[in-house]
């Protein structure tokens, strides 16, 4: 790097905390080197500031300068810059120290006129972000910083609800992996990945044609992967530890209610399964499939038609092939795990890319883990006793549980809403983020975008963040891949990281035992 | 040109002033060119802003002599006394001083003494004045409203230079200097810019 950490990118003259500090660059080394998204410091006289710079503009003393270099020659351009036609950087300020060295505190003043402003050094970012140790882990390092770790405190991570946004190719299923990774060998939580693309349970290619890890290879022992589709295991030699079927009686009319989109059902007819619920119990399903619809609607009221339709709808589960009479306790067996501490990836196989199959099971798996951890939680809030471990449901394509439409309805709105106090949280993975519901994403506490498209979802994605037309000109300006912006709960301050790479190494940190690991279980992992 | 390895001495100081000294040359037509660093006594250092040759006494104007004359050294030949008649003066604009072994870019206490000899500055002693491409000195002249003085100021510059080991790089940073004086006029820093070599 050109600009040693010693001399300054540049120096304060103006700005203020609301809108940013103006920074004067110095020499043209240091224009070039600060980028959007550059994390820097600021010594002040007492204190030091921690920002990142969100934008860049040229500036000029003279303001006919545009119509006095109309005619300019090479000579007067190099005399010029960096003198009276200069750079000016904007830097956002977020953190503070005082000279004692204590733990940073949101900026609440600012650094006085002509303080320097220095590229961020690896003992800064230390300091905001903590070092690896029990409860962080490392995930990336600064733009420009390849040899400094930022860390995520990921207890902090858990105790909300997640997000990780970025359109197709970014780098998001990495970066998902990453954080799944972290979770389990620090023990901070209990995963349960709802793996649309079966890409977490077992190896899977990158982009680039290497094979890459997944869960249950990393942890072979406190792993169990269950899938929709045993045949698409198989052919992908992945060792399932249970193959789910879902019963026709372990659906309820929300379940149905969520696919209303998907199945083209209208109101009526998700209003009709209600009705039906309620007369036929359990196995309304089956029973109303086998019933006419004449007999039915003199019987329950509302119109044969709407009850065709329904019928016609509710009949495309059957071409589901884990659907089956009754239920053979997948659920449970879900539960099950998740109580004793091991943590499931439910692949969907061919599933993946029907979205009928991925909402119903994620739907219907989750509102029983809802009412199970619901209860145990309420247990032990009466009995002084033990409260249940976090878990952390991981969904993709969330905007299809949380659009504005559905999140009112969906379990998964009921989560992201309130579930911390029952110690459920998402980890939502999406690509539209803007089709996710204001309310339910502005009880994302942490939020990691990768680059992202759309100007709504970048909006929406920064919705209610400080700062957040700041962060709009560092988040449009993300490469393409592997870079990511996180804000929000678990992190003191913003940051563009370069996300670090899943490989070799991460493995041999991950067979590590974490903090929270048991002993009993690593031997497993150890000796098979 | 080429600067004197040691110090030259070329007049004395007639008019004293602390911004301004007017001097006389001992020999007609002997100046400094413009923008010559030159040194009034021990302390006091100025830049030529002027030359010009007058008539000596200034109540017998000159009158025209060569009609019947086939050269220019043929008048001055067969009017021996015209070098009498005749003086060469410089005009100096102050824009330092010398305080013991330090040098300074900017007006000294009081003006030099009257029949103080003037020197033109060898070269060490215009790196020594110009160390480092200062050109603090240049808002003295630029301020002082001289009607050529944007040139007054090229010229120094360029003067200087021819001192220094890489010219160029002395003339960057010193034009640098002079753009954050000028930095709302940019026609005017363009038009001082323009008469240096910079070897971009």
């Amino acid at each position: 790097m050109g600009v040693d950490a010693a001399s300054p990118l540049g120096t304060v003259v103006g700005g203020s905390l609301s809108r940013g500090l103006d920074v004067r660059l110095g020499s043209a080394e240091a224009v070039e080197q600060a980028k959007v998204g550059t994390f820097v410091t600021i010594q002040g006289a007492g204190s030091r500031y921690f920002g990142i710079i969100t934008d860049l503009r040229l500036d000029a003393a003279d303001q006919r300068l545009a119509s006095a270099m109309a005619d300019a020659d090479a000579a007067l351009a190099s005399v010029l810059s960096g003198t009276s036609a200069y750079s000016l950087a904007t830097v956002s300020l977020n953190l503070t120290t005082g000279v004692g060295g204590e733990a940073p505190q949101p900026a609440k003043s600012l650094p006085g006129h002509f303080s320097a402003v220095h590229r961020a050094s690896n003992e800064d970012v230390q300091a905001i972000f903590g070092s690896e140790d029990a409860w962080h882990i490392y995930i990336g390092s600064p733009l420009d910083m390849e040899d400094t770790r930022v860390c995520l405190d990921l207890r902090k991570f858990v105790e909300r609800s997640n997000g990780v946004f970025g359109k197709s190719g970014t780098g998001k299923s990495f970066l998902t992996r990453i954080l799944l990774a972290g979770i389990l060998q620090r023990g901070v939580a209990t995963n349960l990945v709802f793996d649309m693309h079966s890409e977490y349970g077992w190896q899977t290619k990158t982009e680039s044609g290497h094979a890459a890890k997944g869960l249950k290879q990393l942890f072979p022992s406190r792993v169990a992967v269950f899938t929709m589709d045993p045949a698409s295991a198989r052919r992908r030699g992945v060792q399932t530890d249970f193959d789910v079927q879902i019963g026709y009686d372990e659906i309820e009319p929300e379940d149905i209610a969520i696919l209303a989109q998907t199945l083209k059902i209208t109101e009526l007819g998700v209003q009709a399964c209600y009705t039906l619920r309620s007369r036929f119990g359990a196995s309304w399903i089956l029973d109303f499939l086998k019933q006419p619809s004449d007999e039915l609607s003199e019987n329950i009221g509302g119109s044969s038609s709407t009850l065709d339709a329904l019928r016609q709808r509710l009949g495309q589960l059957q071409r589901l092939d884990f659907m089956r009479d009754h239920g053979q306790g997948a659920v449970k067996r879900v539960l099950d795990h998740l109580a004793d501490g091991r943590h499931v990836v439910l692949e969907f196989g061919r599933y993946g890319d029907d979205l009928t199959a991925y909402l119903l099971v994620a739907n219907l798996i989750t509102r029983r883990i809802h009412e199970e951890y619901r209860k145990r939680t309420e247990q032990a809030l009466a009995a002084d006793g033990k409260e249940p471990e976090p878990l952390v449901i991981t969904i993709e394509e969330a905007h299809r549980f949380l659009g504005p439409g559905v999140a009112g309805q969906t379990i998964f709105g009921t989560i992201a809403r309130e579930m911390r106090k029952y110690h459920v949280t998402l980890l939502v993975v999406d690509q539209r983020p803007s089709g996710i519901d204001d309310e339910v994403l502005s009880q994302v506490g942490t939020r990691i975008t990768c680059q992202l498209d759309n100007d709504r979802d970048v909006d929406a994605v920064l919705g209610g963040a400080s700062g957040a037309r700041e962060l709009k000109s560092v988040l449009s300006r993300l490469e393409p891949r592997q870079q990511a912006l996180m804000f929000g709960h678990a992190l003191p301050m913003p940051v563009v990281i370069r996300t670090r790479d899943y490989d070799e190494a991460l493995y041999a940190e991950m067979s590590v035992p974490g903090a929270g690991a048991a002993p009993g279980r690593d031997k497993r992992d150890l000796f098979g | 040109m080429t600067l004197p390895a040691t110090t030259t001495r070329f007049g004395e100081v007639v008019e004293a002033s602390i911004e301004r000294l007017l001097g006389q040359c001992h020999a007609l037509y002997e100046a400094p060119v413009l923008g010559t660093l030159v040194r009034a006594g021990e302390s006091v250092y100025a830049v030529v802003e002027g030359v010009e040759t007058v008539a000596l006494d200034p109540t017998r104007p000159i009158v025209a002599r060569g009609a019947g004359a086939a050269s220019e050294a043929e008048v001055y030949a067969e009017h021996p006394q015209l070098e009498r008649l005749l003086r060469t003066q410089v005009s100096l604009s102050v824009i330092g001083h010398r305080e013991g072994s330090d040098v300074r870019q900017y007006l000294p206490p009081l003006p030099p003494r009257i029949h103080t000899f003037l020197h033109v500055c060898p070269a060490e002693e215009v790196r020594e004045f110009f160390a480092g491409g200062r050109s603090d000195f240049a808002s003295l002249l630029i301020r002082r409203g001289m009607p050529a003085g944007d040139d007054v100021l090229a010229a120094v510059l360029r003067q200087a230079s021819a001192a220094f080991e890489a010219p160029g790089d002395f003339l960057l940073t010193a034009s640098r200097g002079v753009a954050s004086l000028l930095a709302g006029d940019t026609a005017r820093l363009n038009a001082i810019v323009r008469r240096l070599p910079l070897g971009v």
